[in-house]
């Protein structure tokens, strides 16, 4: 009997002691990835000396509200945050309507130059975008753009992973016979793209906004070079600024307001983890 | 009824509409279609980078005339001796945070992806949440974890070891860095990885444990060399993200408001920084991009010149 079970495991079976193992150092693993953001709320609602106890403090308190006080003493956290979402939707709104109509295009239209344009699309995003950082600011000098929100926005209107997203999930998504016969029909290309197509690629579209939502709200180096007026600051600039600080660092202020920044992004991650990562990794997987 | 106003929602070409095919109205659209990344990109992307070799040349403070200097600009930054640092700060930091974070990725994804695992879904989420977070927020906590009587320096004299100086020490700073890096980019990693390893059908490991083939084996001689354009796609990427390491420097030294040029951290993209937008120096800055780019380039094909030559059966090596 015991032997005919054990016919039927396969020969490399691992036992109760390897599987506790197992489990202890993937365990191990992701108590590493989330700690930190444990600790951000522990820090964050303990009073200032809370990340300098020893041995550390683990335990989350009372103060977060007084901590986060001192943040609003000190900076317009909440005017931060607004434009971050100011610029964040808008960006986002623009870079999903142009991808998904350029994907479309190269998805499912014949033109020359179709394959060398497209490859020249997914080069582009190797080319590290800090590298014509000057001349950007010059460009948004000379257009009057420093310190508005025009300078955040208007580059990033469009990328180069959209595309290559959108057109991935199109080709297999939206069925040429649908095309054609809205063509039969007497259908212009974009009351097709408009009525036909997206609505069959919403899926693709919503995770694409949420990266790339995520992407414009974490930037920082543009924002800094960009933005000189604390009125305009976006959230991670205010919240850097909260970090140059002369006399003491306020540890619980700095992490409640760090809290406070990330974890909105953190539910929506949560919520949508599913799309969120095949989007993030779609790059990898496809290329 | 559809005619006219499907004409007029692809206005542009309506009236040439009875001038053109219906090949040349759809080639016509789609040219439309792609445009705007295009002329976005001319701008704002391609124009400002060759507009910055062309700047490597001049000496400009952004407001007054430019002045042609030749190759001084690059004399000027390679006799800087903090360029020479931040270049070294750049490559060992990127060392660093890359090679130890990709192979321990790997090992992470062949857990996840073990039959072992029932939780692959909680456990991926989990592995994934650091990327999420911004390097700003990032830096920020662990500037707690990383102070002088912070939790880790905790950790390290209560296992009997020496506290370390984290946010002075020369080898302090690019340790706690290239722990940011990684803490934000392992999971990530470990996650296009995995999905690499479930892109490998499983009847090769029936087949090869048919012909007793042990995990070991399985590993160095189905898994990695399956796994290797993965394995270039992330060190690739991380290579290049690498040479643009910025804002967990600027951030974790900019605190107590000593500015980001310490030495200990100062990187290739922070001395481009300074150089124009704290001095002014648009020419030098425009020279260290210059290079900048060339080391991109050279790493990025030295990246595959490695991992083509490691090929077949000696795969087993990660990096």
């Amino acid at each position: 009997m015991s032997t005919a079970i054990m016919s039927k495991r396969k020969p490399d079976e691992p036992g109760l002691i390897s599987r506790v193992l197992f489990y202890l150092l993937l365990g191990f693993g992701a108590v590493l990835s989330v700690f930190p953001f444990y600790w951000m709320f522990v820090v964050a609602s303990n009073d200032k000396t809370a990340a300098f106890q020893i041995p550390p403090l683990l335990i989350p308190g009372t103060e977060f509200f007084n901590n986060f006080s001192r943040v609003l003493e000190r900076t317009d956290f909440f005017k931060a945050l607004i434009n971050s979402l100011i610029v964040s939707t808008t960006v986002t709104l623009s870079v999903v309507f142009l991808c998904t109509l350029a994907g479309y295009a190269f998805a499912k239209f014949e033109f020359p130059l179709k394959k060398t344009l497209f490859v020249f699309v997914i080069g582009t995003m190797l080319v590290p975008a800090q590298l014509g950082v000057l001349p950007l600011y010059v460009i948004m000098a000379k257009l009057q753009w420093i310190d508005s929100y025009k300078a955040l926005i208007v580059p990033g209107m469009v990328n180069a992973f959209g595309i290559f997203w959108m057109r991935q999930y199109i080709s297999s998504a939206v069925h040429s016979e649908l095309i054609e016969a809205g063509r039969m029909d007497g259908g212009g290309h974009f009351r097709i793209f408009w009525n036909i197509a997206i609505p069959v690629v919403t899926p693709a579209m919503a995770t694409l906004g949420i990266i790339n939502f995520m992407n414009v709200w974490n930037d920082f180096f543009w924002p800094l070079v960009v933005l000189k007026n604390r009125e305009n600051y976006t959230i991670q600039i205010a919240l850097q600024q909260l970090f140059t600080n002369k006399d003491g660092l306020d540890y619980g202020m700095i992490m409640s307001a760090t809290f406070a920044a990330t974890l909105p992004l953190l539910i929506v991650f949560l919520l949508f983890s599913r799309w969120v990562i095949s989007g993030l990794t779609s790059g990898a997987v496809k290329s | 009824m559809a005619e006219p106003a499907a004409a007029a929602t692809t206005s542009p070409n309506m009236a040439k509409r009875s001038l053109l095919s219906e090949r040349g109205r759809s080639r016509l659209t789609a040219y439309l279609f792609i445009s705007p990344f295009f002329i976005l990109f001319a701008i704002f992307g391609l124009y400002p980078i060759l507009f910055t070799i062309y700047l490597s040349f001049y000496k400009w403070d952004a407001l007054g005339p430019m002045k042609y200097v030749g190759f001084r600009n690059y004399e000027l930054i390679t006799t800087d001796p903090t360029f020479w640092i931040s270049f070294s700060n750049t490559l060992i930091m990127g060392l660093m945070g890359t090679l130890p974070q990709v192979i321990v990725a790997l090992f992470v994804a062949v857990m996840l992806n073990s039959a072992l695992n029932k939780y692959k879904n909680i456990f991926r989420i989990l592995y994934f949440m650091p990327n999420i977070t911004s390097i700003v927020a990032v830096t920020l906590v662990f500037s707690t974890m990383f102070g002088n009587n912070g939790m880790i320096n905790w950790l390290l004299t209560s296992t009997g070891l020496d506290s370390v100086p984290f946010n002075s020490g020369w080898w302090g700073v690019k340790i706690a860095i290239s722990t940011m890096v990684m803490w934000r980019w392992m999971g990530y990693n470990a996650i296009i990885f995995l999905s690499g390893l479930q892109s490998i059908p499983t009847d090769i490991y029936e087949a090869s444990r048919i012909d007793g083939a042990n995990r070991r084996q399985q590993m160095l001689f189905i898994t990695l060399p399956l796994l290797r354009p993965f394995i270039l796609f992330v060190t690739l990427v991380s290579t290049i993200g690498a040479l643009q390491l910025f804002t967990e420097p600027y951030v974790f030294l900019g605190q107590s408001g000593t500015g980001s040029t310490r030495q200990e951290g100062v990187t290739m993209v922070t001395y481009l920084y300074n150089e124009a937008f704290k001095n002014g120096f648009f020419g030098t800055a425009a020279a260290t991009a210059v290079l900048l780019l060339i080391a991109t380039i050279l790493f990025s094909l030295l990246n595959m010149i490695i991992s083509s030559r490691m090929g077949g059966e000696s795969g087993g090596k990660k990096a």
